[in-house]
């Protein structure tokens, strides 16, 4: 009994200290007011409306989005043949090129960021806005190639064998049996990256931060010079996505075994 | 099933994915490490030339004092986590798969989180005005709302909320593919559920301990905004600088010194915590 207490308590807590900081900014983002006060004082919907009605809100929203669709794409285009490579042959020296692609996602990010800033001002595109959807494609592209590993070894081998058996060659199989088989993987991998791009500040800001400005660049800018509630609906914007997108991963997909775990009766 | 790739449409497959990292990561690591070396110019950028005044202004007491906090810090952060997000992942890896898909959901957005947004989270709830001490006022524990931010606390605070989601997921497949069966002959033999927790549950688990306990320090050491959002200038740790002086001081080559010892310091923890990570699959 005192048990099942302590646990719910620990529970709690852990809940409590992973939502107050939440809960909080949802608070203050329905103040009517341009005041930062807890409980809000009134109730708005003004600074939800901000973020679409006012311009330079809604072409950070613009920016942000639209670096993430590319850049999301872009990291599945690049993980997939690699995943699909490493699945197919025996080449022990590939194993390389999959280290490059988990490492942008090891190392702090100051790292990549700081490895991008050299590059492009090198290169002379510094500033120019479509670095930021390869720098972040590059750097995500651990997520989709997770996600596809774990999709490829799902893939029953009788299936390709039959199909083999049959007369299908590598592309027909890739085409009919194995593009289908892993659709869910594909989509989960780049649902992944496409949401912590939108997060992402400092690859963003070090790449483009002085020509483009993404929400969090904005919010970050905007920090500097005080408080405005757009930031508050803004961060419970950003939670919402996250939310809906990893709770359709949920629905659809198997998370847990996403996430690394396998279940004991599923060995025998 | 797995052949040898012969033909070149074989390796045509993993040619594109091969040359964009190489392009896009491996060279801008190798500029990077060249900057390094290169010479700063007042008022210009910087221009090529192979010194070693950027690696030299490490033995400074400057540096030294950051490289010692950036340290310490993380590894502060690194034990709290795991010390709280081990017995959280033991119990979650146990409940109705239901119940965990809909925590997993939870801390994979506040892991996904922008850190300008966790800061920003915080440095609300610890102000003045809209945060926790106007709740303490109202139970009667202070006289009147303060500021709890910059503090060294408000830093610890942001940086293990960022780090505890990281530190569920790390430790996730490790204890929910531990044998359930481990815990039960414990329950048998009449130990209780903490008892069998702390003597079955983290000697089995020791080494996937040490290693998350070292995945998290990097990931730690990588925060590069919460000190800055959430502490004052002394609070300022290893990843903040190197921002710091690369965006602010436009020093890139010293920017990138301390980025390439970052790197070598994160390179070969991860490598240890790789090596301990086999041992227990071995085992």
């Amino acid at each position: 009994m005192i048990n099942t207490f302590i646990l719910r308590l620990f529970l709690g807590t852990i809940a409590l200290f992973m939502a107050a900081p939440l809960a909080v900014v949802a608070g203050v983002s329905f103040n009517e007011r341009k005041s930062l006060s807890f409980p809000p004082e009134g109730f708005s919907l003004d600074w939800y409306a901000q973020i679409f009605t006012e311009d330079s809100w809604r072409s950070a929203l613009f920016n942000s989005v639209g670096v993430a669709v590319g850049a999301s794409s872009l990291a599945v285009v690049v993980a997939f043949p690699l995943a699909w490579f490493l699945w197919r042959f025996h080449a022990p020296w590939a194993r390389i090129v999959q280290v490059l692609g988990l490492a942008p996602f090891i190392l702090p990010p100051v790292i990549t960021a700081l490895g991008f800033l050299s590059f492009w001002t090198t290169a002379g595109a510094y500033g120019q806005a479509w670095t930021v959807v390869i720098s972040h494609g590059i750097f995500f592209v651990t997520l989709p190639l997770v996600t596809l590993t774990l999709g490829f070894e799902a893939v029953d081998d009788s299936l390709v064998e039959a199909a083999a058996t049959m007369g299908a060659d590598d592309r027909t199989i890739l085409r009919t049996i194995i593009l289908p088989l892993i659709l869910p993987y594909i989509i989960s991998g780049m649902a992944f990256a496409f949401v912590l791009s939108l997060n992402e500040y400092i690859v963003a800001y070090m790449a483009v931060g002085f020509t483009v400005e993404t929400l969090p660049i904005k919010i970050f800018n905007s920090l500097r010079y005080g408080y405005t509630p757009t930031m508050a609906s803004v961060t419970v914007l950003f939670v919402a996505i996250a939310v809906v997108v990893f709770g359709l991963i949920a629905r659809f997909g198997d998370l847990p075994r996403l996430l690394g775990a396998w279940r004991h009766d599923d060995d025998s | 099933m797995k052949i040898k790739p012969r033909t070149f449409s074989d390796y045509a497959s993993i040619g594109f994915p091969a040359g964009m990292l190489m392009v896009f990561f491996v060279i801008p690591f190798g500029i990077m490490i060249a900057v390094s070396f290169f010479q700063r110019v007042q008022g210009a950028f910087y221009e090529p030339a192979f010194v070693f005044d950027n690696y030299a202004r490490f033995l400074t007491s400057f540096f030294g004092g950051i490289l010692g906090f950036s340290i310490g810090l993380a590894a502060l952060v690194a034990v709290v986590s795991v010390l709280l997000a081990f017995p959280f992942t033991y119990i979650l890896t146990r409940m109705a798969r239901r119940t965990q898909v809909v925590w997993l959901v939870f801390l994979l957005s506040v892991l996904s989180l922008s850190e300008v947004l966790i800061g920003f989270g915080w440095s609300t709830l610890l102000s003045r005005t809209a945060g926790i001490s106007n709740l303490l006022v109202a139970v009667g524990i202070l006289d009147k709302p303060m500021s709890l931010s910059p503090s060294f606390g408000a830093v610890m605070t942001g940086m293990v909320y960022q780090t505890f989601p990281y530190t569920v997921l790390v430790l996730f497949p490790a204890l929910s593919r531990l044998d359930p069966s481990l815990v039960e002959v414990a329950r048998t033999l009449g130990s209780g559920p903490v008892r069998s927790f702390l003597n079955v549950v983290v000697p089995a688990l020791r080494n996937s301990i040490v290693s998350t306990l070292i995945m998290v320090f990097v990931f730690a050491l990588g925060c590069y905004l919460l000190p800055q959002l959430l502490g004052k200038p002394s609070h300022w740790t290893l990843s903040v600088l190197i921002t710091d002086q690369a965006i602010y001081q436009s020093n890139m080559p010293f920017a990138a010194a301390m980025a390439v010892f970052l790197v070598l310091v994160s390179l070969s923890l991860v490598a240890i915590s790789l090596l301990y990570g086999k041992k227990e699959n071995a085992a």
